[in-house]
């Protein structure tokens, strides 16, 4: 197998801003028996860039998301991560090496903490890989040998940083469960961060948060994307996150893309309006946008019926 | 007043009497079901063979005590708040806190007390005998607690590994003839490959099934054991199984040519509680080796991946902790402490057979290990002391020793459902200096 040949096959997949693509999603289909949740859906996320992948509820976002993560082993398709020097073809690798080796974070849709351990030892176990090499695979740690006591020191200091960027300093100690529900997602995102990913995949950060708490996740998730230089993937329903943030826009429904571009470009697309707005809500829809609608498809049409 | 009681006919207090009184006679009624097949006939030996003797005022005795106990607690749980409740459970888990913090105080002190427990004036061989007992089932616990209190796998067939330990320490001293000191950590070398061996097929499940997997390999162990006659001799059991020596110097009472023995060596009279006494240190000092082990593994990362896996597996998979790997450790290493525990049991006994290493076994050592609070250290401790140390007391007490046993379990779960000690430390602290002004 070789991956540099692997890289160049498809051109036509490219990031809307020029940018260098991180991931590539190249003919993604996943199937649950008779079932299609994802339907061969390519796109391409920067590097150092926000993608936002919308779509109404049963689109196939979160589908998406195990696959790339390898919670599911995709029936069709290339995921292929660029780190520059190396790559990674995400679809034949485990879960925990996906994170493991290819450096890819996540959160969930419903948080995952570990709840009856400390704040800060959420953020020690993410970074369990570094700590095991440090402790000579518990060998020398157990002795109380080599340099695990600076290496466990370090990775203290670095979940601090993470701590005051989500500012949870003053629970550090706390149990993860005890924590407030707003409090547990910036939690989940500072742990994800805490691995070191290069690509970080968010499952609806903003759900069930306050508009204050949600304008806080707007400025931490351009921090991350503007001091860390990482590529961020992010499924969202709520919509003055994802127009705000995002640099890059991917429309999915029932399971198929149906648009990709920049956030001016998706917004004005008819495609996603009907997707979003059905096509019976004529009055909702802004006159110029129904103009539009009138070209494409004939209004009250039975196709798009749900 | 008086219209408000003549509505609702016999009530005090607010308190429905007539649904207390159905409770207590719908429980009064099973007990009466069940005191007739258990207490109500025995068995008697007369002329010609066994008879039936009737004892129906035992069936009475217990039905009304069951329908007064009943009726007693139903009463107190209508006449109390559920505030009152809700801050008695805050008070014990204060307590549990405070135990906790007492520990580290009181770990020393107990270390202290177990050195010098041979030497006390009260202390005789029954005494010591039962705290080489206790001991080994606080190791047993300690062990157990790294797969169900920490990885939180639930294991029900521990006492495999433990059955491992003591036909390898076994086999091993009688054929090769080699000392204690290399045969236990071969004994528990062996347990732990054995877990590594029950570990892979199991992984991939989770909660109930993998209990059910686990009992049944502590019965597949314990049918091998008693039917692979050429190795294990199968029921007839291992006997001749060398005893310790203390550094190669043997505890007996003959002195062979050329060679010392312990009393010998040291110029004292021999007593037979010098090898008592010399088996109740090397428990000791066993035990102490565990808990320190899993002192230091919960520090280090893999202790906390273990922690965090029982927590959340998927979140696991999703920050790059290889989950087999982790649980492969757990178990092995749970395995091994068993293997230790069991080669001791095999030195202490001297004689071994696949009756020692029945389900029960499994059970009493996992209801430590729950009893006590799952990952405490010393509320394992503090579990074997009642359970182990408390049956041994109430010997006196014959067949109803169990039921004391059973009211004990039943009376922890309705007060303490997480345990006597449930209550978790970090691992490790951001520090005092980090948290500023906050609480």
């Amino acid at each position: 197998m070789s991956l540099a040949e692997a890289a160049p096959m498809s051109p036509k997949i490219v990031v809307p801003s020029g940018a260098r693509p991180l991931l590539t999603v190249e003919h993604l289909t996943m199937r649950f028996g008779g079932l299609v949740a994802v339907n061969d859906v390519s796109f391409a996320a920067g590097d150092a860039e926000i993608t936002a992948i919308i779509g109404p509820n049963g689109a196939g976002k979160t589908t998406l998301f195990n696959c790339l993560t390898g919670f599911y082993k995709p029936t069709v398709g290339r995921l292929s991560l660029d780190h520059g020097e190396r790559q990674f073809l995400l679809e034949r690798m485990d879960d925990f090496r996906i994170a493991q080796k290819a450096h890819v974070a996540r959160t969930f849709q419903n948080i995952r903490l570990f709840p009856a351990m400390s704040v800060l030892e959420n953020l020690i176990v993410a970074q369990h890989n570094a700590l095991m090499r440090a402790s000579g695979y518990s060998v020398f740690g157990l002795l109380g040998i080599g340099g695990y006591r600076q290496a466990e020191s370090d990775a203290v200091d670095w979940a601090r940083y993470w701590l005051e960027q989500v500012n949870l300093v003053d629970r550090a100690d706390d149990n993860a469960g005890d924590l407030p529900y707003g409090a547990q997602r910036r939690l989940e995102i500072a742990r994800a961060m805490c691995s070191r990913p290069v690509l970080l995949c968010l499952d609806e950060p903003a759900a069930g948060l306050n508009p204050r708490e949600s304008a806080e996740l707007n400025a931490l998730l351009t921090y991350i994307k503007e001091k860390h230089q990482i590529g961020l993937l992010l499924i969202e329903h709520d919509m003055s996150v994802v127009m705000e943030i995002s640099d890059h826009i991917v429309v999915l429904d029932y399971g198929s893309k149906i648009s990709d571009g920049t956030p001016e470009f998706v917004r004005g697309d008819p495609a996603v309006i009907r997707a979003y707005l059905g096509e019976e809500e004529e009055d909702e829809i802004p006159p110029e946008v129904a103009a539009d609608l009138a070209g494409e498809a004939p209004p009250g049409g039975e196709g798009e019926g749900r | 007043m008086a219209v408000e009681a003549g509505k609702r006919a016999g009530s005090i207090d607010g308190v429905d009497l007539q649904a207390l009184f159905k409770e207590a006679g719908l429980a009064a009624f099973v007990a009466f079901g069940l005191a007739i097949s258990v207490v109500g006939v025995r068995t008697v030996t007369i002329p010609g063979g066994l008879g039936l003797e009737y004892r129906w005022e035992w069936v009475v005795i217990a039905v009304a005590a069951v329908f007064i106990g009943r009726f007693v607690l139903a009463f107190r749980r209508e006449t109390r708040s559920p505030a009152r409740r809700a801050e008695r459970e805050a008070t014990m888990d204060r307590i549990g806190a405070g135990v906790q913090k007492v520990a580290r105080i009181a770990g020393p002190l107990l270390f202290i007390f177990a050195v010098a427990l041979p030497w006390m004036p009260f202390s005789n061989r029954y005494i010591v005998d039962i705290a080489t007992l206790v001991l080994t089932y606080i190791m047993l616990g300690w062990g157990l607690n790294i797969v169900v209190g920490l990885a939180g796998l639930l294991d029900l067939g521990y006492v495999a590994f433990y059955a491992v330990g003591a036909y390898s320490y076994a086999l091993i001293a009688i054929h090769f003839d080699l000392s204690f000191w290399i045969c236990l950590p071969l004994a528990g070398l062996f347990a732990a490959l054995f877990g590594v061996l029950l570990g892979f097929p199991v992984l991939r499940l989770r909660g109930d099934y993998l209990a059910i997997v686990t009992l049944g390999f502590g019965e597949i162990i314990r049918v091998v054991l008693l039917n692979w006659y050429e190795l294990t001799r199968g029921p007839d059991g291992l006997s001749g199984i060398p005893r310790p020596s203390f550094f190669g110097l043997p505890f007996s009472r003959r002195v062979q040519e050329g060679s010392d023995t312990f009393h010998t060596f040291f110029g004292i009279d021999y007593t037979s509680m010098q090898r008592i006494v010399f088996l109740y240190y090397l428990i000791l000092a066993l035990a102490l080796i565990t808990n320190f082990f899993t002192m230091r593994i919960r520090r280090l990362p893999v202790g906390r991946a273990w922690e965090a896996l029982r927590e959340d597996e998927i979140a696991c998979r999703s920050l790059g902790i290889n989950p087999t790997n982790t649980k492969l450790t757990a178990f092995a290493i749970g395995a091994m402490f068993g293997g230790f525990a069991g080669s001791f049991f095999a030195t202490r006994q001297g004689f071994i057979s696949p009756e020692s290493f029945t389900f029960v076994e499994s059970a009493v050592i996992l209801a430590i290990v729950v009893l006590g609070g799952m990952g405490s250290q010393i509320g394992v401790v503090i579990a074997s002391v009642l359970l182990i140390g408390g049956t041994e007391l109430f010997r006196e007490l014959e067949q109803f020793r169990m039921l004391a046993f059973g009211g004990a379990m039943v009376a922890i779960m309705v007060w303490r459902p997480r345990g006597l000690l449930a209550h978790r430390d970090p691992t490790l602290r951001l520090g005092a200096a980090a948290k500023g002004g906050g609480p």
